[in-house]
């Protein structure tokens, strides 16, 4: 048994030099995030002690509530558009043959653009005057201007993002799909089960997983997301685009109340949490339930 | 010599493996037999090394292994899946664990020769694994075991994923290969006849617990629990519950007298046994057991007949030699010799009466 | 339920040069229980696969009940299958999983209910009814897929592919003779692919041998241990298989090792190969009657002892009961009526008489 202890403090060992970099890249920075949304500070490095003030503040104000509201909204309608679209795309992708890497590579593409890169992309495709999809709408008669139209300006980020990172969604689908043995299908037809049964109980089951992953991934993403609107909107028409980020670097940069952007960082950091927690407990709790059920293995 | 002590396992609530104790010689065959489930594969894997057990001692040799590495035990194992480098020959296969280990080239040249020429490999030494046949792919995995020559050879159910006739000739020519190894092997199967054909000694295992262990042929003619005599049917054991009233010994169900002397058992309730080949059409001898049923199915294997019959509502089986065909649901007479009857009590232990002694 | 005809059948892979199936004719009887027998590789399972239409064949015809349903899909086939490894539907209780076929076909509600209860207690699985599937041993996982398999009573026919590959032996036996008496109580149409020659021999009325895309025999258990029409049949069929011993031909008489036998037919054939067939249960021993036997290895496995020896350099094993004891200097003699006579791998003659020689 003593053998064993060393092993284990050896093992301790090897994980130090992970643990410091993790402190220095992540615990470090955060903690002077702490330190800056408890106090106030007139320059010249002098602090003044405020309490929970700054987050008082953060949480009663119109224009957080709003910032959030958009947010939500935008991450709401990510996930309902992308996930389904994209477990659609990999059910229809090949699963052998030459199409196969064809289709991998086409999906692939939207993933290596940088996410500036994205939105300049985007936002000289929208525009009236020389963008495609813009000319090319005015020209069919449609009024479409995203500087100057709410719904336009929503509607370009989500077209933006779905042809981003729907791509996303779809490989992890496909891994999950293409792991699954072939018997099942064959039994499916057997059993005489129709397209929506195959996928509800034998396709569905088997990529919850990879699923979940994917709506994680996606949510957090979506709910961070700045360099696009940033640079195809930057937050407008008014303040229609201004997402928590934007809000947030506005605060920061822009208006330099660094307390207060704190504050409202961790604020934003906790929803995340919360929220990836939420889906989480949701959909393993299914599991759980099966786990407690029976004491089968695997 | 591999010894374990007391060797316990929790896996949450449930114990997989319950104090168990034993001790394995080298160049013995050691079989691991039981169910599925019944803690074939964690003892394995506690022999490896690779789990560690919340109670109990391994030795090897003396030394306690239990805190050392698993590449530092030389421990050999082949897995139920054909388990090999796909992109590998088959001489690089085999030779690949003396690659780790450095040895000399014209060493691993030699010991590879050697130990293909044994498992008559050499014509193959050359082709990718996925040119060959199961039955050839996971003799090339057990080449890799042998040329280890490894102190532990651990085999879990090594020739399940083949087929019967595979399985019936790789298994004749196993004892002598294991016998040229020297080391201390374990070999897990489900399956009695298996066992059997292997030889050596065999460890009944269930629910985690040993059942008995010894000498296979012994275990098979003298099972101490009733447990034992089940694992170690095929086909599976038939048993009936009876009571012994004033030295008299009557079917539990039914009342009734099986006519049979038994001197020397207190009364009490026991469980009657017979294995299905034991079951004769005629009677040989005044003191035969006569059993009495109804068919339920009859099944022919061309040279061989299973007549499943219902006896006092216990479904039992008789196998019987040439085809003999049963009409559903008709009466039939079978005879068992005294000898071949197994009498437990009603802690599922053999109870030893003069008659079982013979044979 | 369905009689099955296959009408000059052969299949090839798109990408093999060869035939994965050789062109056969087979004609199957309604309500027949049938194996197809052959080691891995041998063609059996595209065969099932072609019959209940998950492979279309690259030649030839597939009649249900004279139809031709060769261009039919498996749903259209109405076909239950059970495949080698357990596919249950994860997310779905045990009752069920076995009402999903049911439920597709859109059967009455309380039809259902019935016979899903009369399939759960056929398989004694009542008390896990209302468990997810999920949480089944594989065991059990594998007695749900059979199950969903018998809980049609109106499929043309039940195909199992090697069902019983991941039960354990003792469940094996109570599933195969479950089997077995659903076949005697509904007289469905039954095919069952499997390696083990134990499991086709027990189940099936007809079992076909195959071997290399082709069949070699197809008959009774017994005509297959009796009179193996080719020695690959022999020597797959029975534990230890059948022996096979170089002779040579003298007219209606074969000689080994200095040994008349006599034949029912006079064989001649002066470029054949010529073997003789016996089986060990066949093979008597004795101490002084017959041909001496060098004794290389005794083998006992508990229900009886296989000898293993060389007679004239062939090599031989004879079956002893336990109990009965072995002469020191064995001899064996053969009973001349179990023999047969191979011309390279084929049947041409078998042994006349009573008598053991």
């Amino acid at each position: 048994m003593s053998i064993q202890k060393v092993q284990n403090n050896k093992a301790w060992f090897m994980v130090l030099p992970v643990l410091i970099l993790v402190a220095i890249s992540a615990i470090i920075p955060l903690m002077t995030v702490v330190n800056y949304s408890v106090q106030d500070t007139f320059g010249n490095n002098e602090f003044f002690w405020v309490g929970t003030e700054w987050f008082q503040e953060i949480l009663s104000s119109e224009r957080f509530h709003n910032a959030l509201l958009r947010t939500l909204l935008f991450s709401g309608l990510i996930l309902a558009i992308e996930i389904p679209l994209g477990i659609l795309i990999a059910l229809a992708m090949p699963k052998r043959g030459w199409g196969v890497s064809v289709c991998l590579v086409l999906m692939a593409l939207p993933l290596l653009i940088p996410w500036n890169v994205v939105g300049t992309i985007w936002q000289v495709f929208g525009r009236v005057d020389i963008g495609l999809l813009g000319h090319g709408l005015a020209s069919l008669g449609i009024d479409y201007n995203y500087t100057q139209n709410n719904l336009d300006a929503w509607l370009t980020l989500i077209l933006m993002d779905v042809w981003h990172w729907t791509s996303l969604v779809v490989l992890l689908c496909y891994s999950g799909l293409v792991s699954i043995p072939e018997v099942y299908y064959q039994a499916a037809r057997i059993d005489g089960a129709s397209r929506w049964a195959v996928f509800r109980f034998i396709q569905l089951p088997k990529i919850k997983r990879v699923l979940l992953i994917a709506v994680l991934l996606r949510f957090m993403d979506s709910f961070m997301i700045y360099t696009e609107p940033f640079v195809v909107t930057g937050g407008g028409p008014g303040n229609i685009t201004t997402f928590l980020s934007i809000d947030l670097v506005q605060m920061a940069v822009g208006q330099f109340d660094l307390g207060p952007a704190a504050a409202m960082s961790l604020i934003y950091f906790l929803i995340i949490l919360l929220v990836c927690w939420i889906f989480y407990t949701v959909m393993t709790s299914y599991d759980n339930d099966e786990q407690t059920n029976g004491p089968g293995p695997q | 010599m591999l010894e374990l002590r007391n060797i316990t396992r929790h896996q949450g609530e449930e114990v997989i493996l319950d104090d168990i104790s034993l001790s394995m010689q080298r160049g013995e065959l050691n079989i691991l037999l039981g169910p599925t489930l019944c803690g074939k594969t964690s003892l394995m894997r506690i022999m490896a090394g690779l789990d560690k057990p919340d109670r109990g001692e391994l030795l090897f040799d003396g030394v306690s292994v239990l805190g050392m590495a698993v590449q530092k035990r030389n421990v050999a194992m082949v897995y139920q899946q054909f388990i090999n480098y796909p992109s590998l020959t088959v001489f690089e296969n085999i030779a690949s664990p003396l690659r780790v280990a450095r040895v000399e080239k014209s060493q691993i040249n030699r010991q590879v020769a050697e130990v293909a020429e044994l498992l008559q490999m050499t014509e193959m030494l050359d082709r990718t694994p996925d040119t060959l046949s199961g039955g050839q792919q996971q003799r090339v995995a057990l080449a890799r075991a042998l040329v280890k020559k490894a102190d532990l050879v651990l085999l879990d159910e090594p020739l399940a994923n083949l087929d019967y006739k595979l399985r019936e000739e790789l298994r004749a020519e196993l004892p002598a290969l294991f016998a040229a190894m020297g080391a201390v092997l374990v070999y897990a199967t489900t399956e009695p006849t298996e066992a059997l054909v292997l030889g050596g000694n065999t460890v009944c295992l269930h629910e985690g617990r040993v059942e008995q262990f010894g000498p296979t042929l012994e275990l098979y003619r003298t099972p101490a629990s009733l447990r034992s005599a089940k694992i170690f049917s095929d086909p599976p054991l038939n048993s009936a519950k009876v009571e012994c009233i004033a030295g008299q010994l009557a079917f539990a169900n039914s009342q009734q007298k099986l006519g049979i002397n038994i001197e020397q058992i207190p009364d009490g309730k026991y469980t009657l046994a017979v294995r299905p080949h034991h079951l004769s059409r005629e009677r040989e001898g005044l003191d035969d057991l006569e059993v009495k049923g109804s068919v339920s199915v009859t099944e022919l294997t061309g040279s061989e007949t299973f007549v499943h019959f219902s006896m006092e509502d216990n479904p039992w089986v008789a196998l019987l030699h040439d085809v003999q065909n049963f009409a559903v649901a008709s009466t039939v007479v079978f005879y068992v010799k005294p000898q071949h009857l197994f009498l437990f009590d009603s802690h599922h232990a053999l109870v030893e009466w003069p008659s079982t002694k013979k044979n | 339920m369905a009689s099955i005809q296959l009408q000059s059948l052969a299949h090839r892979y798109p990408s093999a040069p060869d035939y994965a199936l050789n062109s056969m004719q087979q004609s199957w009887s309604d309500g027949g229980a049938y194996a197809l027998l052959g080691p891995s590789g041998c063609g059996k399972t595209t065969l099932l696969n072609i019959i209940s239409g998950l492979l279309r064949p690259s030649e030839g015809r597939v009649l249900f009940d004279d139809i031709d349903v060769t261009d039919l899909t498996t749903e259209q086939r109405n076909i239950a299958q059970v495949f080698q490894f357990p596919v249950v539907y994860d997310t779905m209780t045990v009752a069920d999983n076995l009402a999903f076929p049911l439920r597709n076909r859109g059967i009455a509600k309380n039809e259902i209910e019935k016979r899903v209860a009369d399939v759960l207690q056929m398989l004694d699985l009542q008390e896990r009814a209302n468990d997810r599937a999920r949480s089944l041993t594989a065991d059990d996982k594998q007695k749900i897929s059979l199950g969903r398999g018998l809980v049609r009573t109106d499929v043309q026919a039940i195909l199992f592919d090697e069902p019983l590959t991941v039960i354990d032996p003792h469940l094996k036996w109570q599933l195969r003779t479950e089997l077995k008496k659903i076949h005697q109580r509904f007289q469905h149409t039954m095919i069952y692919v499997t390696h083990d020659q134990t499991e086709a021999l027990t189940f099936a009325d007809q079992v076909i041998v195959m071997y290399e895309g082709a069949v070699v025999q197809i008959g009774t258990p017994q005509q297959l241990f009796e009179t193996p029409e080719h020695t690959f049949v022999g020597k797959f069929i029975g534990s230890p298989g059948m022996n096979v011993l170089p002779c040579e031909v003298d007219g209606s008489e074969a000689v080994f090792a200095g040994k008349k036998f006599p034949l029912n037919i006079a064989v001649d054939d002066p470029t054949a190969r010529f073997e003789l067939g016996i089986r060990p249960e066949h093979i008597k021993l004795s101490s002084s009657e017959g041909l001496p036997l060098t004794v290389t290895a005794l083998e006992d496995v508990g229900r009886h002892i296989i000898v293993r020896g060389e007679i004239a350099g062939a090599a031989l094993c004879a079956l002893v009961e336990d109990g009965v004891a072995i002469p020191e200097n064995p001899c064996v003699s053969f009973d001349s009526a179990r023999i047969n006579l191979y011309a390279d791998d084929y049947r041409v003659a078998s042994g006349r008489g009573d008598q053991t020689i």
